[in-house]
């Protein structure tokens, strides 16, 4: 006989393990394409030192962390990192411009084809890495400080009296929330100001908009401030909510052009959609039911095994294999993206 | 000082460059050191012309040559490792089927996909054939894995392979690699060069996944190791009595001058010393032999008619299709082709390793310094993407010592104890990785057709 308590033990259980972790990291996810799609979009090329951006964006915030924290200063129930987070990203920003004088602006003026430009950016990528390498080191850093839990799992089951707990990481809301504001805010950019519609102009058909007198130096300077601030707060969300190591940022590349792709590379609202996609299928399918289905099912349905879909070593798998499926069936994404030739 | 840049005389001269700096890591350091090096310089070269043909051919950017090279290692362990035969009884049989069921599932999906026609059927029909195969795949499969690994886990746990000599894994090496490209190849190819790029990235790291998860294939992160070698063992030569009779006579002069137990001695450690060169200098023959067959067949097959092919398509797709030039089907051909080189390198690499271990296999090591090997060389040219991958592979060996002897250098007049120079010193191995990325960028800049450009042929109508 199934009751009420174990429906609610199971969605409690569920929300624990899969709705809530996904939705943080879709969220960063989600930011992360975002910069992705905006240089595709303004810059015309798939930027494979984005990772790379993301690790420096948030090598800066830690170590503005650390600092504060050496002198004194803290946020108290928040976390230290969101004081450093303004000026990281002037950092990133500085960097991202050099780069971009420096290398990119050659090409561009060139107009090579893409496949030098992404040539040229995993050059940036060995950089930008070896950056963060030398000056941080290869290894895990923490930075997180202030209040860890909203929901404690604890105080969850004294008060509901339910077996499950369920945990909601200050990290966690703090994702959504910036991601959240971040997102509106990129938006009502993008649709509203003057130079958010340049923007967009520039990325439809680069020569009516510089016809129509949008200075082509200014939308690119503003997509690289854009993208460098995008990398920096994503990066930092998933530094404080997991860890930072620059070579997991490098590895986030793959889901983060899956999301892009997904959405329709250059649409930035397919970004978001493919940042949240993407974090559901690989939490999804990598979770083990078994405890899930013990609360649902009758005993003697109950499952042997763990119940999980694929191991989670195969995370990459999954957004890979999302990716290969929307390249096959509907290149141009869920949102119509650039057409792909 | 004109004359060193013309291009005809560029290639003598990196190939002549490129010996003296080995000569100079033999006198200065080591003969061991410098067959090292020049052993993985072999290899390396060998990575580098499959991208070569890929790239320099035919314009297809793969950025999955780490996988095809983990292919190639695959084969090495699979040819050369002993069948485990409890593991086999113990599970083989389960996943001897779930392959069948596999490929079954695969077989109606592609029938379903030719022969229905109304989409949503088609679609349904897929999704069904697909949950089905899962459970029914995973029905076996599952218990299989558990009994294979139960098998002797600290040494065994996997099936083994097929005992056979190590150097046949070469060309397996290199099969299995293609195999694999031509399912890959035809996922991916036909895409725009950037998404191929990412699309082959995440092929590569799948690969590495799955290797390192599949524990009844090749032990995943508990590595394989002693691999039986293709060349004699450094102890069995110390032993042999032709060894150090070869010894005795390579170095006659200089033990003449000794006392008969300063001989002995002498020629003890010399023993010792050569065992371990002459190894290294039976593997470096090895690989020269692959090298040069490979590095003639390439310049062979680019000068062919095929070659003139690849690079019109390479060089103007739409006039070459529309000369009557299947372009996906060439492209197909020219990616399976590259990867093969790649594979069979791989299965080299193993070789001279010993061991396989799934971890090593890292995109920035296996994937970009082939790359940036290519494109320093030379793009489109054989024996540019040789002295690359030559190059490269040396100056990231050499890079190591010398960012730590600059960072030395660097922070000598700094406080002895002070935190940031035991800090700089402990990352400068990282410098190197700055200093690639920084000759990558360069070389594109000023140099984009690398150090021994292509050849542009120009014939004109007499």
């Amino acid at each position: 006989m199934l009751e009420l308590t174990d429906i609610i033990n199971a969605l409690v259980l569920l929300s624990n393990f899969v709705l809530i972790p996904a939705l943080s990291y879709g969220s960063q996810l989600a930011m992360g394409a975002l910069g992705i799609t905006l240089v595709y979009g303004v810059l015309r090329f798939s930027n494979f030192a984005h990772g790379d951006l993301m690790a420096f964006g948030t090598m800066l915030t830690i170590l503005l962390t650390w600092w504060l924290q050496s002198i004194g200063i803290s946020l108290g129930a928040f976390p230290t990192a969101l004081l450093a987070l303004p000026f990281a990203i002037l950092g990133a920003i500085a960097l991202s411009l050099i780069f971009d004088k420096s290398v990119y602006q050659f090409y561009r003026n060139q107009k090579s084809s893409p496949v030098i430009f992404v040539i040229v950016s995993t050059g940036v990528m060995f950089m930008m890495n070896a950056i963060v390498r030398l000056i941080i080191g290869p290894n895990d850093q923490r930075f997180f400080d202030g209040t860890k839990f909203i929901i404690h799992p604890r105080e969850f089951k004294d008060f509901t009296g339910l077996s499950e707990g369920l945990a909601i990481k200050s990290t966690q809301l703090l994702t959504v929330v910036i991601t959240l504001v971040t997102v509106i805010a990129l938006f009502w950019f993008l649709q509203k100001t003057r130079t958010g519609k340049s923007m967009r102009a520039y990325s439809d058909n680069e020569d009516l908009a510089l016809l129509s007198g949008i200075n082509p130096n200014k939308v690119i300077w503003i997509t690289w401030i854009i993208v460098a601030a995008l990398a920096t707060t994503a990066g930092t969300l998933y530094g404080l909510d997991k860890s930072f190591k620059p070579f997991t940022y490098f590895m986030l590349l793959l889901p983060m052009f899956a999301s892009a792709i997904l959405g329709g590379i250059g649409n930035p609202i397919g970004a978001v959609v493919g940042g949240y996609v993407i974090a559901f299928s690989e939490v999804l399918v990598t979770y083990a039911y078994k405890k899930f289905l013990i609360y649902l099912l009758p005993e003697f349905m109950e499952p042997r095994g763990l119940a999980q879909f694929l191991s989670t070593d195969y995370k990459f798998a999954v957004s890979f294999i999302i990716l290969v499926v929307v390249l096959l069936i509907r290149p141009t994404g869920i949102f119509k993206g650039k057409t792909i030739r | 000082m004109k004359n060193l840049l013309n291009e005809n005389i560029r290639a003598p001269l990196a190939f002549a460059m490129m010996a003296l700096l080995l000569l100079f890591v033999g006198v200065s350091q080591s003969w061991s050191v410098a067959l090292s090096i020049f052993n993985l310089c072999l290899i390396s070269a060998i990575m580098s012309l499959g991208v070569n043909i890929q790239w320099g051919y035919a314009g297809l950017l793969n950025l999955g040559v780490m996988g095809f090279t983990a292919l190639g290692g695959v084969a090495a362990v699979l040819i050369s490792q002993a069948p485990v035969a409890e593991a086999w009884t113990a599970g083989g049989q389960n996943i001897l089927i779930s392959l069948a069921l596999a490929i079954v599932t695969i077989v109606i999906c592609l029938q379903v996909k030719r022969r229905v026609t109304n989409i949503w059927f088609r679609r349904s029909a897929l999704g069904i054939t697909l949950i089905i195969g899962y459970l029914a795949i995973n029905h076996f499969y599952a218990p299989g894995v558990k009994a294979i690994e139960a098998v002797e886990p600290a040494t065994k746990g996997f099936l083994g392979g097929f005992g056979l000599p190590i150097i046949l894994s070469w060309a397996v090496g290199g099969m299995l690699a293609a195999a694999i490209a031509l399912v890959v190849g035809k996922i991916t190819l036909g895409l725009r060069a950037d998404y191929l790029a990412i699309a082959t990235l995440g092929i590569s790291e799948i690969i590495i996944a799955v290797l390192k998860n599949e524990d009844w294939l090749t032990r995943g992160v508990k590595n394989v190791a002693g691999l039986v070698r293709p060349v004699p063992y450094e102890l069995d030569l110390q032993r042999s009595a032709w060894f150090s009779d070869g010894v005795r006579w390579i170095y006659s002069t200089k033990l003449d001058k000794l006392s008969e137990i300063g001989q002995e001695k002498l020629l003890h450690d010399l023993v010792i010393q050569n065992s371990s060169i002459f190894v290294k200098l039976c593997y470096s023959g090895l690989f020269t032999s692959v090298l040069l067959i490979l590095l003639i067949l390439s310049i062979k097959a680019l000068n062919s008619p095929w070659g003139r092919m690849m690079r019109a398509i390479r060089d103007n797709e739409e006039a070459a299709n529309a000369m009557g030039k299947n372009i996906v089907k060439q492209h197909l051909q020219v990616f399976i082709l590259g990867s093969a080189v790649v594979g069979i390198a791989g299965a080299m690499l193993v070789t001279l390793d010993g061991q396989f271990t799934p971890a090593s296999y890292q995109p920035l090591r296996f994937t970009f310094l082939i790359w940036l090997m290519v494109i320093i060389g030379g793009s489109g040219n054989n024996l540019g993407a040789v002295f690359g991958g030559f190059f490269i592979w040396f100056m990231w060996v050499e890079l190591e010592p010398l960012s730590i002897f600059l960072m030395n250098l660097i922070t000598a007049n700094m406080d002895g104890v002070s935190v940031i120079k035991t800090h700089l010193i402990n990352s400068a191995p990282h410098l190197r990785l700055f200093m690639m990325g920084l000759v990558l960028l360069l070389t594109m800049r000023f140099m984009p057709k690398g150090f021994i450009p292509e050849k542009t042929r120009l014939h004109s109508i007499s």
